[in-house]
């Protein structure tokens, strides 16, 4: 069935690999972030990359990234409908009870302030905020992505970007400074 | 330049989004206004606290294998329409910021109108052709099954004949980029849509009447509901077709 364009679609394929592939971990991350597991985020992953390569004659060029990061939270949407485990919005005060926050020893309060937070203890505390805030830190503050990358990826004004960001830092910030309390007054 | 405008923009400072004129403000403000100015400090300690290489994940090796061996043989299927539609919705939203530029503010109530005028949207759309129901029925023991496999919840089909309200059918539709469940009832020859997703919290909100285009849009969360009641009809009969809806759903 697929040998009668193999050509085409072999030329197609390589173009779209030499192009899609290099953001692999990027697609990858964002993944990890928003289905909050490793197989999971294989499944989106994978799905993304094979939807990109089918509607890959719709792309007009430009940067690849943003594009295939929509496509890659599109899939995310629908993996959470379909299993019906998370509705955007979502609070998470009701987990936060039952995750022990952080027990690291840490220096006094003052020197923790502008001191790099453990990896693990913020990858947690980013799991922890709502699907929307969740997804714009990660693409904000670890894939550099500009506010005009993040609307398209978002399908959001940029108006919009800008007061989510500010909510999500205001929230992270919160967050942290509480892990960081919860251990110090121990 | 006020504090609760300077409060976003401090952001778009941190991260270089803002022009030099914009800056200039922003830090202006800055100097003069002590919140801010801690405000400012509390951003930038959390950047510094976020160390991005150490929060990123790097794709496993079996997953690139996957793909690869996956893609060149990978039938060039045709987008579905839905898909191909999407395409135009995001490149149109692309220009359409490419045109609006940075400072493009969007409150709460921005958002809210958004929805609004994708639900009147979606209701005009529902009208023209054979848009209406994909699925026909009178009946809420079948409407409601329907929805099974289809949409994440299953949303509240309720019998409201006896009321004055004929249900017609049901249909999927999109709304702020979600499918939502759409089920259609009539009113002597008005057809009312009513649209109904998960809500976000279970807080239930009291029904907000509002008008756009010679549309009433009845709106209200219920249940963990969120629902929106549209129509030509008056807003007492919408009014009255929410009670009923929800007297019947309280049963």
């Amino acid at each position: 069935m697929a040998g009668g364009t193999g050509l085409d679609d072999g030329g197609k394929a390589d173009r779209f690999k030499e192009l899609a592939l290099p953001h692999l971990d990027a697609v990858y991350t964002l993944a990890r972030y928003l289905m909050r597991n490793a197989s999971d985020a294989d499944d989106a992953v994978q799905e993304c990359y094979l939807r990109a390569f089918r509607y890959f004659d719709t792309f007009r060029g430009g940067q690849i990234k943003p594009w295939l990061l929509t496509i890659l939270r599109n899939v995310c949407h629908t993996a959470y409908s379909e299993e019906a485990k998370l509705v955007y919005g979502e609070g998470v005060e009701g987990e936060a009870s039952a995750d022990p926050i952080w027990r690291e020893d840490v220096e006094t309060p003052e020197q923790t302030a502008v001191r790099r937070a453990d990896s693990e203890t913020m990858r947690r505390l980013i799991n922890k905020l709502p699907a929307e805030f969740r997804e714009i830190i990660v693409l904000r503050e670890i894939n550099d992505f500009s506010y005009r990358d993040i609307a398209l990826v978002i399908e959001a004004p940029i108006g919009t970007v800008m007061s989510r960001l500010a909510r999500a830092r205001r929230m992270l910030r919160d967050a942290w400074i509480a892990a960081e309390g919860g251990s110090t007054l121990r | 330049m006020n504090c609760d405008e300077a409060n976003i923009l401090l952001h778009a400072l941190v991260d270089g989004e803002l022009d030099a004129e914009n800056a200039r403000e922003v830090e202006a403000h800055i100097v003069a206004c002590q919140k801010c100015a801690t405000a400012l400090r509390e951003i930038q300690e959390l950047r510094e606290a976020i160390n991005p290489t150490d929060l990123r994940y790097t794709a496993p090796d079996g997953l690139r294998r996957n793909i690869k061996g996956k893609l060149p043989t990978a039938p060039a299927v045709v987008a579905n329409r839905r898909a191909a539609l999407k395409g135009f919705a995001l490149g149109a939203t692309a220009s359409a910021i490419a045109a609006t530029g940075l400072l493009l503010i969007v409150t709460r109530d921005d958002e809210q109108q958004r929805v609004l005028d994708e639900i009147v949207s979606a209701h005009l759309r529902s009208l023209q052709g054979d848009h209406l129901t994909d699925v026909v029925s009178s009946d809420q023991h079948t409407v409601k099954p329907w929805f099974n496999g289809r949409l994440a919840a299953s949303p509240p089909v309720m019998d409201l004949t006896a009321q004055g309200f004929t249900l017609l059918g049901a249909r999927i539709d999109y709304v702020d980029a979600k499918p939502v469940a759409a089920i259609v009832y009539r009113r002597r020859v008005h057809i009312i849509n009513l649209f109904c997703e998960p809500a976000s919290t279970q807080a239930e909100t009291r029904a907000s009447m509002q008008s756009l285009h010679g549309f009433n849009v009845r709106s209200w969360r219920e249940k963990g509901i969120h629902l929106w009641a549209v129509s030509d009809i008056s807003p007492d009969e919408l009014s009255e077709f929410g009670e009923k809806f929800a007297a019947a759903l309280g049963q």
